[in-house]
């Protein structure tokens, strides 16, 4: 918008309100808003997947905002690996409470304990994968249609190829080559009984519009963002905790305290840290903005194959 | 790896200031297989500093692995095993980067004869267009197909990048040759206020990409990136009557808002302002714009593309998929219309057949009445013979509907005037049209 632009749009008095500001323009967050509601329109049982993380806690904002001053008209869902960082599980229970809406939590750990998934072993064991099992039964559980999700096109390659609102059938695989086109602002909600969508609100956003949305709407994040002293250990040139047991680590890998912070905040026994000393929200902008390795490049799961993400998107991973 | 490899970047200082909410701008690309699109957008990230090391180490890993002598950044755009495996573009991919000045989405579209329903897709939702043309093979087919679209979806800026000048010595008299060609392709087409930029270009050497060449110093104007950088919101988007096609109704129930009764939607093509006075469609019902709320504070004025709520002086019904329009300035209403038909569906469009037509938000059931005649998307003419519509096909269709829609013509209004086309069966999107 040019600045001559923004100045017509500034405020004159609304009767009986003092407030006299110049009316957002911000092309992502209406997208985000429109898509929101969409949602709620065309869909009749909605839920917003929940890990805790920088971009769902921008998709609750984002909801606040497009159904202000109603309620989120839909719950939260966590699906719970049972090795999240303590402190986004604090920080999600502190957030739901202020919202006043519900929280659906399914635990990874059920699913192994009734023997549908089995836990993978070794020094790159991940519950990662596991949670889709966890996810379509909940999605089953709940009757869920569709599933708002935090996914960006940015984050990975198989995702740039992602719809806004995106089909899964009865076994919530994705059918790459058989997509929806999405034509101007019309998004195709109509599916059948079983079929589930997966919504995208964030979709054209990247990782710096996320982290610049939340500086500027003083959104609350949990503090493993920031940089912080952490025990860790240095493991395939990726930096591992080593404060919580879940990350497995050999004898000769050695502990040392370093300043670190997370990137993403993924299941902690796929998510390493990197060094950092950005401690406010401003510093970590700056951080990304200069930043020299992409986002997911933190993240092991990805580093499995080249079609790593693709494969489990099949599959039915978020 | 030593430690300081593990920083997402140098010490950084810096506070960023700058707050000012940026632009988004929305490319189109068009080319057809082997004109080096995959190429130009890897330069373009390349030049811009967009890609990350680790990508950057990735896409030299594979291009090594492939044996190739220059880095392939196709392997940066193509996201699926099959295009990687057949070294081509299936679907439309986004990717972004951004400059201090705007954010950039680049819709990275198939440039092959069937792929025709992934170019009106990519276009659709784009403001600019690239469309690309190798400089040793000049205008075909392919390119004829590929301006059609863009100007049938009255995309207001094109650029056409005569791409791989460093394959033809870099010769302004075929720059020339090639833009004189275009420029008769020009002539046939149907809107001509769409503002046309030629630039020679070599992606893969980087001549005029991001940065001038000083192998063409006979060409004087802008490169792509500092064309794209001063387009200007009026020189991308038409201003023209608001629509505001209710979404949603919000009545929280609260004791706060007990009466509150808010009509929240996305306007579109100008803008609505307290006090202005509305009429509700089809209801006809007249009232008045109360107040205008983003999220938790009221406004003077809703701003073109801003996803509001709108409250009304009166208490009217008004449901998902009304509209609300200035008074005096109403669209068409009408049980029937006639568009211009892309058809994406492996089942045939016939005349007779129902489909679902969802005009914005608004959903309705309409019969196919004609298929007045296909238009062939490479400018060689129309066929009338035709009595179906087959995947890939574009052609004038009269539609009637089981109750009536409030639209203008595509021409007027990109928003109100196209419309997509559900089967109820397979529920899938079939197709797009832009009414006449």
């Amino acid at each position: 918008m040019s600045i001559v632009e923004s100045e017509l749009e500034t405020l004159v008095d609304v009767s009986g309100s003092n407030e006299l500001e110049v009316l957002n323009n911000n092309a992502l967050e209406n997208e985000a808003i429109y898509i929101l509601r969409e949602v709620a329109a065309q869909f009749e049982k909605p839920v917003l997947l929940f890990s805790g993380g920088k971009d769902s806690i921008t998709l609750v904002r984002l909801a606040q905002k497009a159904f202000f001053p109603a309620k989120i008209p839909f719950p939260l869902m966590h699906i719970d690996t049972g090795h999240n960082f303590p402190e986004t599980i604090a920080f999600r229970d502190k957030l739901v409470k202020e919202l006043g809406v519900e929280l659906i939590v399914r635990n990874v750990q059920d699913s192994i304990d009734q023997g549908k998934v089995v836990e993978e072993t070794g020094k790159y064991s991940s519950r990662n994968m596991l949670q889709t099992t966890t996810l379509l039964d909940a999605i089953e559980e709940f009757k869920f249609d569709a599933c708002i999700g935090g996914a960006r096109r940015d984050e990975e390659k198989a995702r740039a190829k992602e719809r806004i609102f995106s089909v899964r059938d009865d076994f919530g695989q994705w059918d790459e080559k058989n997509q929806r086109p999405e034509l101007f602002d019309m998004l195709n909600g109509q599916i059948e009984l079983g079929q589930n969508v997966r919504v995208f609100p964030i979709s054209n956003w990247t990782e710096l519009d996320v982290w610049s949305y939340i500086q500027k709407e003083n959104i609350e994040i949990p503090s493993i963002y920031f940089a912080h002293k952490r025990k860790i250990f240095l493991r395939d040139g990726f930096i591992w905790s080593a404060e919580d047991d879940v990350v497995f680590r050999a004898e000769d890998e050695k502990v040392e305290e370093r300043m670190v912070r997370f990137r993403t905040v993924g299941d902690m026994s796929c998510t390493s840290a990197v060094l950092s000393h950005a401690d406010t929200i401003e510093k970590v902008v700056g951080e990304i903005r200069e930043s020299k390795i992409s986002e997911r490049g933190a993240r092991i799961d990805d580093k499995r194959s080249e079609a790593a993400m693709e494969k489990r998107k099949q599959q039915g991973y978020f | 790896m030593s430690w300081h490899l593990l920083k997402l970047s140098a010490e950084s200082q810096c506070q960023i200031q700058n707050t000012k909410e940026m632009e988004v701008l929305k490319i189109a690309t068009a080319g057809s297989v082997d004109d080096g699109k995959s190429t130009l957008i890897g330069r373009l990230l390349y030049d811009t500093k967009s890609l990350t090391d680790d990508k950057l180490e990735a896409i030299e890993k594979t291009s090594k692995q492939k044996g190739y002598d220059y880095l392939d950044f196709s392997l940066a755009t193509d996201g699926l095993v099959a295009e990687r495996e057949q070294g081509i573009t299936i679907d439309v991919a986004h990717i972004y980067y951004s400059t201090p000045n705007k954010s950039y989405i680049i819709a990275d579209t198939p440039g092959h004869v069937e792929y025709t329903r992934n170019m009106v897709t990519g276009a659709s939702t784009s403001q600019a267009a690239i469309i690309l043309i190798d400089a040793r093979k000049g205008v075909i087919e392919q390119t004829n197909r590929h301006f059609f679209i863009n100007n049938l979806l009255r995309i207001k800026d094109v650029i056409v990048a005569i791409n791989k000048m460093d394959l033809v010595d870099y010769s302004e008299e075929r720059y020339n040759e090639i833009k004189a060609d275009f420029e008769e392709l020009m002539s046939k087409r149907d809107y001509q206020d769409q503002k046309i930029t030629f630039i020679p270009v070599s992606a893969l050497k980087g001549d005029n990409v991001v940065n001038r060449s000083e192998k063409m110093a006979w060409y004087k104007g802008q490169t792509l990136l500092e064309h794209f950088e001063e387009l200007d919101r009026k020189d991308i988007f038409n201003v023209g009557t608001p629509r505001f096609p209710v979404q949603y109704v919000i009545r929280p129930k609260t004791e706060e808002y007990h009466d509150f009764r808010g009509f929240a939607g996305k306007v579109y093509g100008g803008e609505l302002s307290v006090g202005d006075e509305v009429v509700v469609l089809p209801s006809m019902t007249k009232s008045k714009i109360k107040e205008i709320y983003f999220y938790d504070k009221k406004y003077k004025t809703a701003t073109r593309r801003s996803s509001v709520t709108i409250t009304l002086e009166d208490e009217i019904n008004v449901s998902r998929g009304d509209m609300l329009v200035k008074a005096g300035d109403l669209p068409t209403i009408d049980k029937q219309f006639t568009a211009t038909v892309s058809w994406m569906d492996s089942q045939n469009l016939t005349v007779g057949s129902k489909y679902v037509v969802q005009h914005g938000v608004n959903k309705v059931l309409a019969k196919v009445e004609n298929i007045h005649h296909k238009i062939n998307p490479d400018y060689s003419g129309i066929d009338t013979s035709i009595n179906a519509l087959g995947m890939n096909d574009i052609a004038q269709v009269t539609f009637r509907l089981n109750k009536p829609i409030f639209y203008d013509s595509f021409k007027n209004h990109r928003t109100n005037g196209s419309f997509i086309l559900i089967d109820n069966q397979s529920n899938t999107t079939a197709g797009v049209g832009f009414i006449n």
